[in-house]
């Protein structure tokens, strides 16, 4: 089975992000960037699953600019097999990444898609669902737990309040928590193998699907800043504080 | 121009995050009706006609729906929401596992986390981690959106009447089932609904020392959370983590307890009213969003505050 993964480049998540003081955006020049941390865990599992001779081959794609081979050599690093880059420096909202993704599953024919689930930049959480709608194919989103036996999947999923299981019927797609795994780092002989491993470049126009915006970004503003209160000297002044003036107990 | 809220239930009873998500949609303005999805579930269609400010509920029983298999009530919502200019549902991950997947079999985009209605197609949500505020215009004839629960405050559960309507449409895609779940049983509130949260973080140590939060909490009503920290860790489960990518809280009286305060772990709780935290480390972070800071060794502050309430 052909599993195919997708990971994002986005801004390193140690990074302290600033608004641009034009209010236009979140100011990326120069700060460090790095590949989705979710990604990295659906990376990880794709590996995984080749190594239990489960998945024979795994191919990873990313769309964006021409710099997000970065992320896609570092995934080969990992253990994937081949990449895939849809380029375009326009801005990619979810439901067009959906859309791209769609050709590249109909061109590859992956038994399993495995995303991360969200982007820690945009944090819609929506390209994985959008893609299983755009296939028709089922979703098991939140994975903390993935069996793929014959097929079919079971997912078991992170909901509030506890952990739902579900069976999908293959091909399926699978959205990342951060629970699924814990991903390992590249060593130095993977990360030299990695260069030479395939990779392939596309756009949208090869794809034959239009860019289009949905939604139009008026402003970015800092949130509002919180103020620190004070320091109590002891259990006892905190409680009378809470008592008397919060009034929250 | 009328609104479809998609019910958050367990086809017993209507979750109390439906009720941020009509305060949104009163907000938009037009009608709003309620879509109650599931099977067996009548109970929650008659308290939904029951929310001030709905005009319709539209209830969809069907084993198909039961389970809210995203597969088969997508077809459904995305069927109905052909009628509306807005469709939203709450950012509960029943909300997040739905609505892009009808958002994108009616081919339009979906806004995320909603915390801010500033007009019908112009909205606010947090990105990066909540580190910045984004205003979004959406282009879509169908506005497709989640809410965030703590930009709402909740509607009232009563003083409406709204018409049942029965949908009659059963859409089975067939391509998924449902195994089982397990949830975390627990006299507590849910994190989410809690109007008072002790979270406790690394400085815990390890699982069984949150024996002393869960105690101190059972004297405040309150629910246990964690951060991120402490469930990498592996002192407590995952549903308990509030934060960027667990829960989002804003209860009335927050109580961090050895939580530094990393950006990931603010981002799910400084909506909060009150913030206090307890942490022997007076240069940790989380004083500087804390309304009430108490440099202590949480192993002797946290028992005095329990005996002293």
């Amino acid at each position: 089975m052909k599993v195919l993964v997708t990971v994002k480049r986005v801004i390193d998540y140690n990074v302290k992000v600033r608004v641009k003081s034009d209010n236009s955006d979140v100011d990326l020049s120069n700060v460090k960037m790095a590949m989705n941390p979710f990604c990295e865990i659906a990376v990880e599992e794709a590996v995984r699953l080749k190594e239990a001779g489960i998945a024979t081959e795994v191919v990873v794609v990313s769309l964006g600019p021409q710099s997000a081979q970065e992320q896609i050599r570092t995934a080969l690093a990992l253990g994937a097999d081949r990449g895939i880059l849809v380029q375009s420096d326009e801005n990619l909202e979810s439901l067009t990444v959906a859309k791209l993704l769609a050709k590249v599953v109909e061109e590859e024919q992956p038994g399993l898609v495995i995303m991360g689930k969200q982007a820690i930049d945009t944090d819609n959480n929506q390209t994985g669902q959008m893609l299983a709608a755009l296939t028709n194919m089922p979703q098991g989103t939140f994975a903390s737990e993935v069996k793929v036996s014959g097929d079919k999947v079971q997912v078991t999923r992170e909901v509030d309040g506890g952990l739902q299981t579900v069976e999908l019927s293959l091909p399926a797609i699978v959205t990342t928590d951060l629970r699924l795994n814990e991903p390992r780092y590249a060593s130095l002989p993977n990360i030299m193998k990695a260069k030479r491993k395939p990779l392939d470049t596309k756009t949208p126009e090869d794809l034959g699907v239009e860019v289009k915006a949905h939604t139009q970004l008026l402003k970015v503003e800092p949130p509002a800043q919180r103020q620190a209160g004070i320091k109590v000297a002891s259990v006892e002044a905190l409680v009378d504080k809470l008592k008397n003036e919060a009034k929250v107990i | 121009m009328a609104t479809l809220i998609i019910a958050e239930h367990d086809n017993h009873t209507l979750k109390g995050a439906t009720l941020n998500a009509v305060t949104a949609a009163s907000q938009i303005g037009g009608d709003i009706h309620i879509l109650v999805a599931g099977g067996g579930c009548q109970a929650v269609a008659d308290a939904a006609s029951a929310v001030a400010g709905v005009s319709k509920v539209l209830l969809a029983d069907n084993a198909a729906y039961e389970h809210q298999l995203a597969e088969n009530v997508s077809l459904l919502v995305a069927e109905l929401g052909r009628e509306y200019s807005h469709v939203i549902a709450s950012a509960t991950t029943g909300g997040k596992n739905l609505m892009p997947r009808v958002a994108a079999l009616l081919d339009v985009a979906q806004l995320s986390d909603v915390i801010r209605v500033d007009s019908d197609d112009t909205f606010a949500r947090p990105i990066y981690a909540g580190n910045a505020i984004a205003t979004v215009k959406s282009l879509d004839a169908i506005k497709v959106i989640t809410i965030r629960g703590t930009g709402f405050d909740a509607g009232s559960a009563e003083g409406g009447s709204a018409a049942i309507e029965m949908v009659s449409a059963v859409h089975d895609a067939g391509i998924s089932s449902f195994i089982g779940e397990a949830m975390a049983k627990s006299d507590r509130p849910e994190l989410t609904a809690a109007s008072v949260i002790v979270s406790g973080g690394r400085g815990m140590g390890n699982g069984e020392n949150f024996a002393l939060l869960e105690s101190l909490a059972d004297k405040l009503g309150a629910a246990v959370g964690a951060s991120r920290a402490a469930v990498d860790a592996g002192f407590v489960p995952n549903d308990m983590q509030v934060g960027q990518t667990g829960k989002i809280v804003a209860p009335d009286l927050y109580i961090a307890v050895g939580i530094s305060g990393a950006i990931q772990h603010l981002a799910g709780m400084k909506d909060s009213k009150v913030i206090v935290a307890i942490n022997k480390d007076e240069e940790a972070p989380i004083f500087s969003v804390a309304d009430y800071g108490l440099v202590a060794d949480l192993f002797d502050a946290v028992p005095e505050l329990d005996a002293k309430l």
